[in-house]
């Protein structure tokens, strides 16, 4: 039952892969976004908010097809990155990652957002009126504070982007060893005949990762309540 | 010298006030609602008047026909808020030292010795401010503010939400503040025998006007 074969491994290391720089790369994007939804007000925020949320209400397939009509290599960004800095997305291991990324940005950055809500926003004050300029404050007492926040939200991301399947197979396809992640190894194997125990050995390695990743996610957001708390 | 000469409106009421200070202690007292908050908010830069110029010592910090407007990190005032404020996060010897980073001076062994025997919080570095009771909170917070070596100490009725117990227990510090650091403050209160016993020229503050100001003897019985 768990002989792990050498192309599971690969689809194993690969996923593991795309989901880590998926999540390492979407973070910062995903703390600055969320610092604006929670504490800016401008014009086009509501716009910003619906295309986060974007991914998680269309289709899968529909967000992988427009990946691949912007970065594909004929699209107008794929293009404008294959010609001036030789970055190729489409149906390469990096594609993969893009997918995985812009599936799992809302969910990345609710926790995010949520933890940098609840900061006391007089506590920046005081540290200002300490001579704290606003990026020392950003730096010193937003950030710590939602700290356990955004942990949590990488914990998010990274388990749905490990999980991905719609999105990735559709601008990057299913190619072993180079794209094919966890999801995309199992949709094969069930469309094998004989593949059924290899499959559920997937299955069952998906699911530990996934509950896995929601433990800890739990587990930091009850730090967050007592850090919060100044306990 | 403390000098403001301000007018701002909020929501319904119209907050106009002009006033100079020399005095070590500057009461502003009155209601709530009389604008007092208002006023020290403006000078600590948390908030802009509509229109008027705010001096502290002689560096003009706001002057709207300037289009001046020093921000707070910048004004070197200490603020002692009525909540404390104190960053959860840290621990009091953090929440202690975190002025004198941010403004970027240099470590200060004997001033820290000097404040933490003056405020009596010496035994308590070690606490998270969860760990801390009203009263100790307040005294940290007054440390924190001191210790970033300000020019101005705003306090913003820093025994408010204090019982009776506690604010005898705060007032001896307070005093001994005024007496023995050549820091001028600005103190926040509606309470008249806590202003008497502190300031040397009272702001007498309702409804957004100033109804009278002078030595303590302006103060109601």
């Amino acid at each position: 039952m768990f002989d792990i074969t050498p192309e599971e491994w690969t689809a194993i290391e690969l996923s593991l892969r795309v989901a880590v720089v998926a999540t390492l790369v979407s973070t910062p994007i995903g703390i600055a976004v969320a610092w604006l939804l929670a504490r800016r007000d401008f014009w086009g925020k509501a716009l910003l908010d619906a295309v986060v949320h974007l991914p998680l209400v269309l289709p899968p397939v529909v967000t992988g097809y427009l990946l691949l009509l912007s970065f594909g290599r004929k699209g107008p960004i794929g293009g404008f990155l294959d010609h001036y800095l030789g970055i190729v997305f489409s149906f390469r291991w990096t594609g993969a990652a893009l997918a995985c990324g812009v599936m799992s940005f809302p969910l990345l950055v609710r926790p995010m957002r949520l933890s940098i809500e609840a900061i006391d926003r007089r506590l920046e004050q005081a540290a200002g009126t300490l001579g704290a300029t606003p990026w020392q404050v950003f730096l010193t007492v937003t950030l710590p504070l939602a700290l356990p926040g955004i942990v949590a939200g990488m914990i998010m991301g990274f388990a749905k982007a490990l999980g991905e399947f719609g999105a990735t197979i559709t601008f990057v396809s299913n190619i072993p060893g180079e794209t094919q992640t966890i999801s995309s190894a199992i949709y094969s194997l069930i469309q094998t005949p004989e593949g059924d125990m290899p499959a559920l050995r997937l299955v069952i390695i998906s699911a530990v990762m996934a509950i896995g990743a929601l433990i800890a996610s739990e587990f930091f957001a009850r730090r967050a309540l007592r850090r919060v708390h100044g306990l | 010298m403390l000098s403001i000469d301000v007018t701002k409106q909020l929501g319904e009421l119209k907050l106009e006030a002009a006033f100079q200070s020399d005095s070590r202690v500057t009461g502003l007292f009155g209601p709530s609602g009389a604008g007092k908050s208002s006023i020290i908010n403006m000078i600590a830069g948390l908030s802009k008047p509509d229109r008027g110029n705010i001096t502290i010592g002689n560096e003009a910090v706001d002057d709207t026909t300037k289009g001046l407007h020093v921000p707070p990190y910048r004004r070197r005032i200490g603020y002692v808020f009525q909540d404390a404020r104190l960053f959860p996060h840290r621990n009091v010897a953090q929440n202690l030292d975190y002025g004198r980073r941010m403004n970027r001076l240099a470590p200060d062994a004997a001033h820290l010795q000097h404040i933490l025997a003056l405020l009596d919080i010496g035994h308590l570095l070690m606490r998270r401010p969860g760990q801390l009771s009203g009263g100790e909170r307040q005294r940290v917070a007054l440390g924190r503010a001191l210790l970033s070596k300000p020019r101005l100490l705003l306090l913003d009725e820093p025994l408010g939400s204090l019982d009776q117990d506690r604010k005898a227990e705060i007032l001896p510090y307070l005093e001994r503040l005024r007496d023995e650091e050549n820091i001028p403050m600005v103190y926040v209160s509606h309470d008249p025998d806590e202003t008497r016993r502190l300031a040397g020229h009272v702001v007498m503050l309702k409804r957004g006007r100033i109804v009278a100001q002078g030595g303590p003897e302006v103060l109601p019985p």
